[in-house]
């Protein structure tokens, strides 16, 4: 079920850095790399539910601000030795734009 | 064509190496290992707790065959090396099979010396080295009575625990009059035969060996003088030689040990040698530490790396019997240039003894109270000089008003459910669970893995304490800590490597350092964007993506994710018109909680992200700019008033507070900096436990330096006396300067303090008048670039404001 909803021009994602896509069950951090891929995660720790988009990125990883997790970007896990997962969503660019998979 | 690594030994030191190996260059070798025992790798050190029943074999197994297979090793066990071709580069052993290397790596420990007394070899005469000595003690132990133990040495010590456990009569032999002669002085050493005596041990001291008797099994001892006693075992715990027997058939350079280079590497460059079986710099290794940081040396040029430096080790050992807290390490003898510290309690049980040479310490003996003992280790490692606290040494790290351990200090006396770790909840049991059940060595493994002594650090001491007696040898932190994971270069080197080079952004760093990541990770970021921020002021673009959240958003996040704000109040004064507009920014952004903070200004908690560029510009309006309440950077300057309203007010200490605040505003320090005015000797603003502290005297200025409230409470020290304000601002500017070029980012001013010394600090400061304006200038210049107010920044900015709204909203 095709559900790709628009989130805005790829420029406006910092690059090592993160915009919040604002939904009424929560929100879902969209995060861009230093090499400029693109990941989506809902904006939840594993943890204790700290915001990762806040978080510092690095490699394809985000730390979460709160406790120091440090969380996958591409699956969404926790990095051992801490064990934890949050949810993953696809995402795609076309022509400069960013579109998100909501939904399943 | 993957090049073949063949290891000789099945050991904690060859194997170490291996697992270091697959750190760095896990598909490189094809690797093949030869074993003499018939077990996979296991801990030997634990096999003291294995004789005393306190662990099983299984528990100590640190590699299990899958382990092997699972990187692809071919392993032998029950299988002894008896020769090495070395020109045709093929190992033999000693059932014929066979394995062709490019790089040979000899690990094959060492071996128990047995005392060449008529009787060595009879049935029942062991030594204490591996699992085939325990299964022969623990039958012993169901059979006879009477077990003989040859060396009062740590080995010996707990093979004597162990067998007294399992029920036997042991005597122990020791040449000298004193117990671990080469780990305690004569006083520890009484202590501590005293106190195994009580435990039921018999001890035979300076006695010699003569014979021992018996027909095909060991039936007694007799000694020199005569004396004989029965034994159904005798063990020879009187010390250990490197095996070198292989090495020196096959041609290489032996003395006591296989001798090594700084690289790990024999006299044959194809050949590397680790663990007990080496000599290197004339000095062999008996405990574990030594010979991990071997291991990572020998893996990085088994990986051509080729950067390893193994520069030697100094040791610290403890006494693995239950109940006995014993520790030592160092030199600990002396002579007539050293000097001794001793704290003793006999009925307390508490022996402590530093031996001090040039005002750095030398060794240390510690009985009965052994919390500190990693710290001595530290210092002594470190060569710090302890001339500044040397009259409070000897009582230890802790600090008075620690909070957070509850004024435990001894990890043993506490039970498994006692909580060790008051940050994060973790109580005694747990961190031993994840020792035994994790394979865990090292203080790191062990916060990483319990999160226990990763917070605040008050209980480190304790846990320290766990894992030297749950694991045996402590591994103690390396002596030069990396920035990171990141990379192998410490902070000095970062910082000097920046400036020499004239690297201008972090890419620049990354590059130019060979850096282990992409984009580094969420501690070297901020550390180096601090650092290229420090070097180049007016050339470094601060990189906000590198900021921890706090600093790039201005404002300090909350456990729930909305933030609170904090402007600015000077010297901690107010006015009715700024009250009411923070009154009613709290109305209008429905912050959710108002609240004086301890730094003397109002925090208005529950803010949503999105509101902060509007919170800030209705602020600024008011006149009120950014507290900085969030940064690394100058916090607050408190003050109590002084002499423009207290009747024991010396100087204008609300006046001088605020000038301070006025000059020093805004600026990124390596962690928070926080300063006070007290008006008179009172101290009503606390002065003296800032990081400047101003305290007014009738006759001018107290300038005290170094004070960290929170975690570890330390009390400034003087810095100076000065008679103007005028001073006061120029010492206070040089001294943040100074900070903030040679502090380590994240280290407050109290540690950096204890670092570089006192002395240093008063040197640059006080005593060189030309450096110190110098400093003042450098950092008068830099607040021309810095000194702005973040807040109406970010407002100006639409692509800034941008940032902290959702790109979108979905319904």
């Amino acid at each position: 079920m095709n559900n790709w909803v628009e989130i805005g021009p790829f420029d406006e994602i910092p690059r090592q850095g993160s915009r919040i896509l604002k939904t009424p069950f929560g929100n879902i951090g969209i995060f861009r790399t230093l090499d400029d891929e693109v990941f989506a995660l809902r904006d939840q720790c594993p943890h204790k539910g700290g915001p990762l988009s806040q978080g510092i990125v690095h490699g394809k990883h985000v730390t979460c601000p709160l406790h120091n997790w440090s969380i996958d970007l591409a699956t969404g896990e926790a990095a051992a030795p801490d064990v934890g997962c949050t949810t993953r969503y696809d995402t795609k660019i076309e022509d400069g734009v960013v579109y998100l998979q909501l939904g399943r | 064509m993957k090049e073949k690594l063949v290891l000789i030994g099945n050991g904690m030191a060859g194997v170490r190496t291996l697992e270091e190996l697959f750190k760095i260059a896990p598909d490189h070798y094809d690797i093949t290992v030869f074993g003499a025992e018939p077990h996979t790798n296991y801990n030997r050190i634990l096999l003291s707790p294995v004789l005393a029943g306190e662990k099983t074999i299984a528990d100590i197994i640190l590699n299990d065959s899958g382990w092997y297979k699972e990187h692809g090793i071919t392993l032998h066990t029950s299988s002894k090396v008896v020769d090495v071709n070395r020109s045709a580069h093929r190992v033999i052993a000693e059932d014929g099979t066979m394995a062709e290397y490019d790089r040979l790596l000899l690990a094959t420990g060492s071996n128990p010396f047995i005392i060449p007394v008529p009787g060595h070899d009879l049935e029942g005469v062991i030594g204490f080295r591996d699992i085939q000595d325990v299964d022969t003690m623990l039958s012993a132990a169901r059979q006879g009575r009477h077990a003989v133990v040859i060396g009062g040495g740590l080995l010996g010590l707990e093979a004597a625990n162990g067998l007294q456990i399992q029920g036997m009569e042991v005597t122990v032999v020791h040449l000298t009059e004193t117990l671990m002669e080469r780990q305690l002085d004569t006083e520890s050493g009484k202590m501590l035969q005293q106190s195994l005596e009580a435990k039921g041990l018999n001890f035979l001291m300076t006695k010699q060996t003569e014979a021992i008797l018996g027909n095909e099994h060991v039936t007694g001892v007799r000694f020199k003088d005569g004396l004989e006693i029965p034994a159904d075992i005798v063990v020879m715990a009187a010390g250990i030689r490197p095996n070198i027997e292989l090495a020196k058939k096959i041609g290489l350079h032996c003395e006591r040990g296989v001798v090594v280079n700084d690289t790990m590497q024999t006299f044959d460059p194809r050949i590397y040698a680790v663990g007990e079986c080496v000599q290197h710099r004339g000095l062999t290794y008996g405990l574990v530490a030594p010979l991990f940081e071997q291991a990572k040396v020998c893996a990085n040029h088994l990986a051509r790396y080729g950067i390893g430096r193994y520069p030697g080790s100094i040791t610290s050992t403890k006494l693995k019997v239950t109940g006995i807290d014993l520790f030592s390490a160092g030199n600990f003898i002396g002579d007539e240039q050293s000097e001794e510290i001793i704290l003793k309690d006999a009925s307390l049980g508490v022996y402590k003894k530093i031996l001090l040479k040039d005002d750095k310490i030398q060794g240390a003996v510690m009985y009965g109270d052994t919390v500190d003992g990693a710290w001595y280790f530290q210092l002594m490692r470190d060569g710090t000089d302890v001339s500044g606290f040397r009259d409070a040494l000897m009582f230890g790290q802790a600090h008075l008003g620690d909070s957070g351990h509850g004024g435990q200090n001894a990890a043993a006396a506490m039970s498994d459910d006692m909580e060790i770790c008051g940050c994060n909840g973790v109580c005694k049991g747990d961190v031993i669970k994840a020792i035994t059940s994790k394979g865990l060595f090292t203080l790191e493994e062990v916060r990483a893995h319990t999160k226990a002594s990763s917070s605040c650090g008050s209980c480190t001491g304790l846990v320290e304490q766990i894992l030297a007696s749950t694991v045996g040898d402590y591994s103690t932190t390396p002596k030069k800590k990396s920035l990171c994971n990141c990379c192998e270069y410490t902070h000095d080197e970062v910082r000097r490597s920046i400036v020499e080079n004239h690297l201008t952004t972090i890419g620049a760093v990354h590059e130019f350092l060979e850096w282990k990541t992409t984009d580094g990770c969420a501690s070297c970021r901020p550390a180096l964007n601090y650092y290229l921020l420090a070097a180049w002021p007016r050339e470094f673009v601060d990189d906000p993506q590198s900021r921890f959240i706090n600093e790039r958003a201005h404002a300090n996040i909350q456990k729930d994710g909305s933030y609170s704000v904090v402007p600015r109040m000077w010297g901690g004064v107010t006015t009715a018109d700024e009250l009411r507009a923070i009154a009613d920014a709290a109305d209008r952004y429905e912050a959710k909680t108002v609240k004086v903070t301890g730094g003397q200004r109002i925090d208005l908690f529950g803010i949503k992200k999105e509101d902060l560029p509007s919170i800030w510009a209705d602020l600024n309006a008011a006149g009120m700019v950014s507290g900085h309440a969030y940064g690394k950077s100058l916090r607050t300057v408190k003050t109590c008033v002084g002499s423009e309203w207290c009747r024991f007010g010396t100087q204008d200490s609300t006046g001088m507070g605020i000038q301070l605040e006025k000059m020093a505003w805004g600026s990124w320090t390596p962690h928070k900096f926080k300063m006070a005015v007290s008006g008179c000797p009172r101290n009503c603003a606390e002065a003296t436990i800032k990081d400047f502290g101003v305290v007014c005297v009738d006759s001018g200025y107290e300038l005290h330096v170094g004070g960290n409230g929170g975690i570890h409470i330390s009390a400034t020290d003087l810095l100076a006396r000065v008679t103007s304000e005028e001073e006061v601002k120029e010492y206070c500017g040089a001294f943040m300067q100074l900070y903030r070029e040679e502090g380590h980012y994240l280290e407050r001013t109290a540690p950096w303090i204890e670092r570089v010394g006192l002395n240093y600090v008063r040197n640059r400061i006080v005593d060189d008048d030309s450096g110190r304006k110098l400093l003042y200038e450098r950092f008068l210049e830099s607040q021309q670039v810095f000194q702005y107010d973040p807040w109406a920044k970010e407002v100006a900015s639409s692509k800034r404001r941008n940032t902290y709204i959702p790109i979108k909203q979905v319904s």
